[in-house]
C-alpha cells in the first residue's frame, strides 16, 4: 500500500506542475498574441503605417472629418480643423490640441475610429500623437499633428471618412497623483 | 439518502461523527459523489429559476418582469451557475461514485483531498448567488466576461472572479484525484483498453482539466489586475487588447464545451450496451474518437470569432478544423447506432433518455457544423441560433447523459429500483417541452433576434411566447425527476447486485446499495 501510495504522489506532483505550467501558458499567450499581431501587421496601433504607393490620385476628393473625444478624463480635447479635403495619396497634416484642466499631471492615451469601419485600412498615419502615451503637467496645452495619406486603393464608393479620436486615461499613472495626496478621484 | 447511510454507517467502527460533520468530514467517495450530485442538483434548480425568469420577461415584446441591468445579470449567472455549478460538479459527482466502483479500487487516490474539492464549491455558490445583493448587483458581462465590459463592472465582477477561481481550483483537484485513481488504482487485470468506456471518457476529460482550468484562472486573473492594480492586459488605452482575452477565455473554453460532453458521452455508452443487450460497437475507436475530439479542441477556439476581424487565412483554418471534429464525433454517434442494430432492445428509463440523447444531441452537431462554417456564422453570430446550439448539446446532450445516468445507477446508489411510470413521464415531458423551447429559437435567430435582450421588435413575439411557455413545462419537468429521486430513495422494488438484465461491468457485482466501503480485497479481472 506505501508504494502505491508513493507512487500516487509521484503523479500528484507532475499534474499539479502541469496546472501551475498552464496558468503560466496563459500569461504567456500575451506576449505570443503581441508577436502575432505585430509580424502580421493585425492592429499596429501604435506604429507608423509604412507607404508604398505615392502615386496622387488627382481625379477624386475625398473629405475627411475630425472628431475628439475624452473618456472620463479632465482634458478638453479638440482638432484645430473640423474637416479637410484630400487627393488618394496626398500628404496631408492637421493638428489637435489638448489642455490638461487639472492640477495634476494626466497620463492618456488616444485611440483612433474609423467611419466607415473599412476606411480605416486605408487612412495611413506616418506621425500621430496617437502611437505614443501623452503626459500632461498641470493647465499645460499641446498641439500635435498627425500627417497621413489616403491610400490610393481606397474604394471608390467612399467619398467621406471620419476620424475620431477618443483619449483614455492611462489608469496605472492614477497611483502617482494618489500618493503626492493630491486629487485622488483625477 | 441521509435516512439511509447512517445505520449503514453504525456497522462500520470508524464513524467519528454523526449528523452535520459526518458530512463535513466524510472521506468516502460515495459520500463526496452523493454530495456533489445535491449540490449540482441545487445549482441546477438555482440556474433554472434564473433562466425561467428571462423567458417570462421574453414571453412578450416589452419589458414586464425584470429591468433591462438586472436581466443582463441573470443571463450571465445563468450561465455560470449552469457551466460551473450544475454541470461539471454532477459529472464530477458520477465520477467520484462510479469510478471506483468500475474499476474495483477502494476509493479515490487522494480521499481528503476529495473532500477539499467538493467543500470549496459551497462558498463559490455563495460569492455567485451572493453577488446579486451587492452595490450595482452581480456581473452583467454575460458568461464568457468579455472586456470592456468586465474591466468597467462594479463589485459583482470581483465576487463573480473569485467564485470562478475557487471552482477552478476545486476542479483542478477533482480532476487530479480522477487521473490518479485510474492510472494507479485499477484492480488487477483491469487493463486500460478493459476499462469501461465513461472512465476512459473521464480520464480524457480530466487531462483537459488540468489543462485548461489554470487558463482561465490567468484570464480572470488578468481581469482583477486590469480592473485594480493599474495592469493593461485588455486595456487599448494602456496599450493591451480586449480581443487578446477572446483568445485566452475561448482557449480554455471550448476544451471546456468538451469537459462538458465528453463524460456524456461514457454515460451513454455505458447505458446502450446494456439495454441492447450487445457489447458496445467499436470500443477502441470510441477511446481513439474521445482522444481525437480532445486533441482537436486545443485547436479550434477562434471559431467563436469570426466577427473580430481575423485574416482569411485564419478564418479558413479554424472553419476547417472545427468541421474536422465532426469525423470523430460521427464515430461516436455511428458506434452507438450499431450497437443497437439487432439488439435486443428494451426501454427502460435510462434507455430513454441515451436514445434521445442521441438523436437530440446530434442535431445540436449539426447546428454546431452550421455554425462553423465562417461566412455563415457571420450572420448567425450572437443570435439565437447560438442559443439554440449550445442548449441542443449542452442541455439535451450533457443534462439529458446526467439524467440516463442518474436512472441507471439509483438502483447501486440507492438499492431500490427508479419507479418506471415516473422515470418515463418525466422523459417525455423533458424531450417535449425542451423542443418547444428551443427549436423555435433557430428561427428566431436565422430572422435575426439577437442574444442577451430583454426587449425585441415585435416579429418575434409568436416565436418567442411559445419558447416560454416550454421553458416553463420544462422547469417544471424537472419536478418529476425530484420526485422520482425521493420515491426511489424511500422505497421502492429492491435492487439486485446486477440490477439491469445484461448490465456489464465490476460496479454490478456489489450489493445494491453499494455498501459503505467496497473492494477492499481488489477483485481480480479475468
Amino acid at each position: 500500500m506505501t508504494a502505491l501510495a508513493v507512487e500516487n504522489r509521484r503523479v500528484l506532483v507532475r499534474l499539479v506542475i502541469g496546472a501551475v505550467a498552464m496558468f503560466g501558458f496563459g500569461f504567456l499567450l500575451v506576449p505570443f498574441y503581441e508577436k502575432i499581431c505585430e509580424v502580421t501587421g493585425i492592429n499596429n496601433l501604435l506604429k507608423p503605417d509604412v507607404v508604398a504607393n505615392t502615386q496622387v490620385d488627382a481625379s477624386r476628393e475625398v473629405l475627411v472629418l475630425f472628431d475628439a473625444n475624452v473618456h472620463d478624463m479632465p482634458w478638453t480635447f479638440r482638432p484645430l480643423q473640423r474637416s479637410v479635403s484630400v487627393h488618394p495619396g496626398e500628404l496631408q497634416t492637421i493638428a489637435y490640441e489638448i489642455t490638461n484642466t487639472r492640477d495634476v499631471p494626466v497620463t492618456g492615451q488616444a485611440v483612433p475610429s474609423y467611419g466607415p469601419q473599412r476606411a480605416g485600412q486605408f487612412f495611413l498615419k506616418m506621425e500621430c500623437f496617437c502611437f505614443t502615451q501623452q503626459t500632461l503637467a498641470p493647465g499645460e496645452s499641446r498641439t500635435m499633428p498627425v500627417a497621413f495619406v489616403l491610400d490610393p486603393t481606397l474604394p471608390v464608393d467612399v467619398e467621406a471618412i471620419t476620424v475620431s479620436y477618443t483619449f483614455f486615461e492611462v489608469a496605472g499613472r492614477r497611483v502617482q497623483a494618489a500618493s503626492t495626496g493630491a486629487g485622488s478621484d483625477s | 439518502m441521509a435516512a439511509v447511510i447512517p445505520e449503514r454507517l453504525q456497522e462500520h467502527h470508524h464513524g467519528a461523527h454523526t449528523g452535520l460533520m459526518r458530512w463535513i468530514t466524510t472521506t468516502n467517495h460515495k459520500d463526496i459523489g452523493t454530495m456533489y450530485l445535491i449540490f449540482s442538483f441545487v445549482m441546477f434548480l438555482a440556474g433554472g429559476v434564473m433562466a425561467l425568469t428571462l423567458r417570462a420577461e421574453l414571453f412578450q415584446p416589452g419589458l414586464q418582469v425584470v429591468q433591462p441591468e438586472l436581466f443582463n445579470q441573470l443571463t450571465t449567472l445563468h450561465g455560470l451557475v449552469m457551466v460551473f455549478g450544475a454541470i461539471m460538479p454532477a459529472f464530477v459527482g458520477f465520477a467520484n461514485w462510479m469510478i471506483p466502483l468500475m474499476i474495483g479500487a477502494s476509493d479515490m487516490a487522494f480521499a481528503r483531498m476529495n473532500n477539499w474539492s467538493f467543500w470549496l464549491l459551497p462558498p463559490a455558490a455563495i460569492l455567485l448567488i451572493g453577488s446579486f445583493f451587492v452595490p450595482g448587483g452581480a456581473t452583467a458581462a454575460g458568461w464568457t466576461l468579455y472586456p470592456p465590459l468586465s474591466v468597467q463592472m462594479g463589485m459583482g465582477m470581483d465576487l463573480a472572479i473569485f467564485a470562478v477561481h475557487i471552482m477552478g481550483v476545486s476542479s483542478i483537484m477533482g480532476a487530479i484525484n480522477i487521473v490518479v485513481t485510474i492510472l494507479n488504482m485499477r484492480a488487477p487485470g483491469m487493463t486500460m483498453m478493459k476499462m469501461p468506456l465513461f472512465c476512459w471518457t473521464w480520464l480524457i476529460t480530466a487531462y483537459l482539466l488540468i489543462a485548461v482550468m489554470p487558463v482561465l484562472a490567468g484570464a480572470v486573473t488578468m481581469l482583477l489586475t486590469d480592473r485594480h492594480f493599474g495592469t493593461s492586459f485588455f486595456n487599448a488605452a494602456g496599450g493591451g487588447d480586449p480581443v487578446l482575452y477572446q483568445h485566452i477565455f475561448w482557449f480554455f473554453g471550448h476544451p471546456e464545451v468538451y469537459i462538458m460532453i465528453l463524460p456524456a458521452f461514457g454515460i451513454v455508452s455505458q447505458i446502450i450496451p446494456t439495454f441492447a443487450r450487445k457489447p458496445l460497437f467499436g470500443y477502441a475507436s470510441m477511446v481513439y474518437a474521445t482522444s481525437s475530439i480532445a486533441i482537436l479542441s486545443f485547436i479550434v477556439w477562434a471559431h467563436h470569432m469570426f466577427t473580430t476581424g481575423m485574416p482569411a487565412a485564419g478564418q479558413l483554418f479554424f472553419m476547417y478544423a472545427t468541421m474536422l471534429i465532426a469525423v470523430p464525433t460521427g464515430v461516436k454517434v455511428f458506434n452507438w447506432v450499431a450497437t443497437m442494430w439487432r439488439g435486443s432492445m428494451t426501454f427502460e428509463t435510462p434507455m430513454l433518455f441515451a436514445v434521445g440523447f442521441i438523436f437530440v444531441f446530434t442535431m445540436g452537431g449539426f447546428t454546431g457544423l452550421i455554425c462553423a462554417i465562417a461566412p455563415v456564422d457571420i450572420q448567425i453570430h450572437d443570435t439565437y441560433y447560438v442559443v439554440a446550439h449550445f442548449h441542443y448539446v449542452l442541455v439535451a446532450g450533457s443534462l439529458f447523459a446526467l439524467f440516463a445516468g442518474a436512472y441507471y445507477w439509483l438502483p447501486k446508489w440507492t438499492g431500490h429500483m427508479p419507479d418506471e411510470r415516473i422515470g418515463k413521464l418525466h422523459f417525455w415531458c423533458s424531450i417535449v417541452f425542451f423542443n418547444v423551447t428551443f427549436f423555435p429559437m433557430h428561427f428566431l435567430g436565422l430572422a435575426g433576434m439577437p442574444r442577451r435582450v430583454p426587449d425585441y421588435a415585435l416579429q418575434f413575439a409568436d416565436f418567442n411566447a411559445l419558447a416560454t411557455i416550454g421553458a416553463f413545462g420544462f422547469g417544471l419537468s424537472q419536478l418529476i425527476f425530484l420526485w422520482a429521486v425521493i420515491k426511489c430513495v424511500r422505497g421502492g422494488e429492491k435492487a439486485a447486485a446486477r440490477s439491469w438484465e445484461s448490465a456489464e461491468g465490476l460496479e454490478w457485482t456489489v450489493p445494491s446499495p453499494a455498501p459503505h466501503h467496497t473492494f477492499e480485497e481488489a477483485p481480480v479481472v479475468r
